[in-house]
């Protein structure tokens, strides 16, 4: 199991302040279920000082999470809002005598929810407030202010760190070019900011994802084997066909335009470079058809039925465009 | 009270007559089974005595069938690359979603590194195997259908001897893991069409690194690990006496306790789960009820995290396990769960209890007497729960 400090088993044991405050001004709701922890943040806010008199929680989640909550509790009471508001989630790691690295997300949960509880009481809109589309990892709910906010706070330097630290890429792994893009972005404006060293600085492409996936996780086992797909369809299915499509393609705007051939040479070859990340995570993607702009994948395995399969969707979709430069659309088919 | 271990079905506690068995090996009966000399007779009748040990807890024709490994892991990659190399032809394998890692992992390799084509067999709701898209995905293009005997983490069990009837129609090698089944459930595999099975020593009493892999007499079978003469040229590598001599004392004592098993350990585990089913309200156990290993309880508690549910249970001196996401160090549920399509209200608090001829009703009763207070508490601090079974209302910022 979990390598606990004392501080964290401590706090999960014997929780201070659990349950509902009835009277609270201030609450803030992180998390699903389906992503596996939670956490209602609930503060009573004294309007004449700004001062938090009391604080107390609902946490649904591992251990960590649970202790974590529970010393942000303790942390805020007495403080000021924007006292609260200077905090970040290393203060609750620290509180607790550290977490295991894998674990700080649980940390991360409770800052979230502490900005987003201030947020609700100054009658603001956190800006966690968005649509389904801001979302960088679908799996777990992160979206990019989330990474940034970790990145920053903790200075972060590697995409594994932004999943421990977030969750966000914890899952199919789709949305790992994106958490790239959030990672190399924040750093360069902190080595400019002289946050951090410029050498330090994460630079996209620099780690292929795949290394990230075969490592273990944690205490436990990391493999992740491939599950359902009911009916599969072999690889050479997959392979490059003489196109029955060609004219009805519209030239590529780039210098060199590409055959039909090429084109699907092209697009088959972005799908085969996503598949092993669906398959370490159980599922699967398929090029069934492509008619004009729009492309047929068939997804199978655990990307079904779950948040995952829009992501994937997304995340072939994006992949796509780039290798060819051109607008597509991605469509799922039965 | 001692410590409760009802985490059998990850392993097993070395029987002390086993140990007592296997001791002399590593010390007087020190000699190289494969030697001549006398060091080496004994030990060598020591190792054929184990194997036909096996070969009676299997139901196997021939001693010689069983050949011993390190392991179930060990196993299923010999039975599974075995298959492929030996008809070349046959590019492609099937097995289910279900499987443990030693056999997933591999067939996921093996797609991406090998070009095999891998149909992965969903299951149900309870576990349960779909036999239409088995019997689809049959053709004479696969080398080899690998299914598991018993779930792991469920118990259920699937029907191995209709599924092997089947593959061989195809003229498809037949392998199942049997890593939770061997001396649980009773066999007579010369009355089946099973080609291939895997076992492994830890899962029923005996040391961990030790296992076998049985093929039936005339199964074409190329040997994955190359070397000298042991094992008839099938498996080379000198010998693990003592844990060869541990297993087949192990495979004695788990025919001896077979009905034990079937009997009190299957009352104790029912008593465990309607114990704990009529105390606690909002869980459901999964998998197969009517179809399952005898001492395995799964039970899913809804609105609730497992790792919780662990640490709680430890410090009750209990041990059992999860398919939890944090226990795993994954951030998500096992894979059997999610092949089962077990809701995540559910998913993320199940717990398998999982007995063996050791335990006892008082440990029952005081893991029946500790659970509601845990579940309690956790539900307690959980903002899904409403307090009366129903999930509460909960609006996070962001989902
Ligand atoms: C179903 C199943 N197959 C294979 C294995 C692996 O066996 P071993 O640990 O002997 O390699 C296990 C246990 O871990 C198992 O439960």
């Amino acid at each position: 199991m979990w390598d606990y400090s004392d501080k964290v088993k401590d706090y999960f044991f014997n929780p201070k302040n659990a349950g509902l405050l009835a009277d609270a001004n201030a609450v803030g709701e992180v998390g699903a279920i389906a992503c596996g922890d939670a956490l209602k943040l609930m503060l009573k806010v004294d309007p004449e000082s700004d001062v938090i008199t009391e604080a107390r929680f609902q946490t649904f989640g591992c251990g960590s999470a649970i202790a974590s909550s529970s010393a942000l509790t303790e942390i805020v009471i007495g403080k000021t809002l924007d006292e609260a508001l200077a905090l970040t989630n290393q203060d609750i790691a620290d509180f607790l005598g550290g977490l295991p690295p894998e674990k700080m997300h649980c940390s991360v949960m409770g800052y979230e929810a502490l900005q987003a509880a201030v947020a609700h009481y100054r009658g603001e809109t956190w800006e966690d407030d968005h649509e389904e589309g801001a979302l960088v990892c679908k799996c777990f709910g992160v979206d990019e202010g989330m990474i940034e906010r970790a990145v920053r706070a903790n200075k972060l330097t590697t995409p594994e760190q932004v999943t421990f630290y977030t969750k966000a890429g914890g899952g199919c792994l789709t949305c790992f070019e994106s958490i790239e893009e959030v990672l190399a972005r924040v750093n360069a404006d902190m080595a400019e900011q002289g946050v951090i060293a410029a050498g330090a600085a994460y630079r996209v492409g620099s780690i292929d994802p795949r290394s990230l996936k075969g490592k273990p996780r944690g205490a436990g086992p990391a493999t992740k084997p491939a599950a359902a797909a009911p009916v599969s369809v072999p690889l050479s299915a997959l392979a490059p066909r003489q196109s029955p499509l060609a004219g009805l393609v519209p030239p590529p705007a780039s210098p060199a335009p590409l055959t039909a051939v090429q084109r699907i040479k092209l697009i088959d070859r972005a799908i085969e470079e996503l598949r092993p990340f669906l398959q370490q995570d159980g599922g699967d993607c398929e090029l069934v058809d492509v008619d004009g702009n729009t492309i047929s994948v068939r997804l199978s395995g655990a990307c079904v039925g779950c948040q995952m399969a829009s992501v994937t969707i997304s995340g072939v979709q994006q992949r796509l465009m780039e290798k060819l430069g051109l607008p597509l659309r991605v469509v799922p088919v039965k | 009270m001692k410590p409760v271990y009802f985490d059998n079905n990850a392993t097993t506690k070395v029987d002390a007559r086993v140990l007592e068995a296997m001791l002399p090996f590593f010390t007087e009966q020190f000699g190289n089974a494969s030697s001549l000399h006398a060091f080496g007779a004994e030990v060598g009748a020591a190792v054929r005595g184990a194997r036909r040990e096996l070969q009676a807890l299997l139901g196997a024709e021939h001693d010689h069938e069983i050949i011993f490994t390190s392991g179930g892991t060990e196993s299923d990659n010999a039975a599974i690359l075995s298959a492929l190399e030996s008809s070349p032809r046959r590019r492609e394998v099937i097995t289910s979603a279900v499987e443990h890692p030693a056999v997933l992992s591999l067939c996921a390799w093996l797609e991406k590194n090998r070009g095999i084509k891998v149909h992965v067999i969903p299951v149900d709701a309870k576990g349960r195997l779909d036999m239409d898209a088995y019997e689809a995905a049959l053709s004479e293009r696969v080398a080899i259908a690998s299914i598991m005997w018993a779930n792991n983490e469920t118990g259920t069990l699937f029907p191995v001897a209709r599924l092997a009837e089947m593959a061989k129609a195809h003229g498809i090698l037949f392998h199942t893991d049997a890593v939770q089944a061997v001396g649980k459930v009773p066999m007579d595999l010369k009355s089946t069409a099973i080609d291939m099975l895997s076992l492994s020593g830890h899962k029923l009493h005996a040391p961990k690194g030790i296992g076998a892999l049985y093929v039936r007499r005339g199964t074409r079978f190329r040997p994955q690990i190359k070397g000298g003469q042991q094992e008839r040229g099938r498996r080379a590598g000198t010998e693990n006496t003592p844990g060869i001599v541990a297993l087949g004392a192990a495979a004695r004592l788990a025919g001896e306790h077979m009905a034990d098993e079937n009997g009190r350990v299957r009352d104790l585990r029912d008593r465990l789960e309607k114990g704990l089913l009529q105390r606690i309200p909002s869980c459901f156990v999964t998998g197969d009820v009517e179809n399952r290993l005898p001492n395995t309880a799964n039970v899913a508690f809804e609105f609730v995290e497992g790792e919780g549910i662990l640490l709680l249970l430890n410090r009750a001196g209990i041990a059992a396990s999860s398919g939890s996401a944090c226990t795993s160090g994954s951030l998500e549920p096992s894979h059997v769960l999610r092949a089962m399509s077990i809701p995540y209200t559910a998913a993320h608090g199940a717990i398998r209890f999982s007995l063996s001829r050791d335990s006892t009703s008082a440990e029952v009763e005081h893991v029946i007497e500790v659970m509601p207070g845990i579940i309690e508490k956790l539900r307690a601090l959980s903002p899904f729960w409403d307090g009366s079974g129903g999930e509460a209302r909960f609006n996070p910022v962001y989902a």
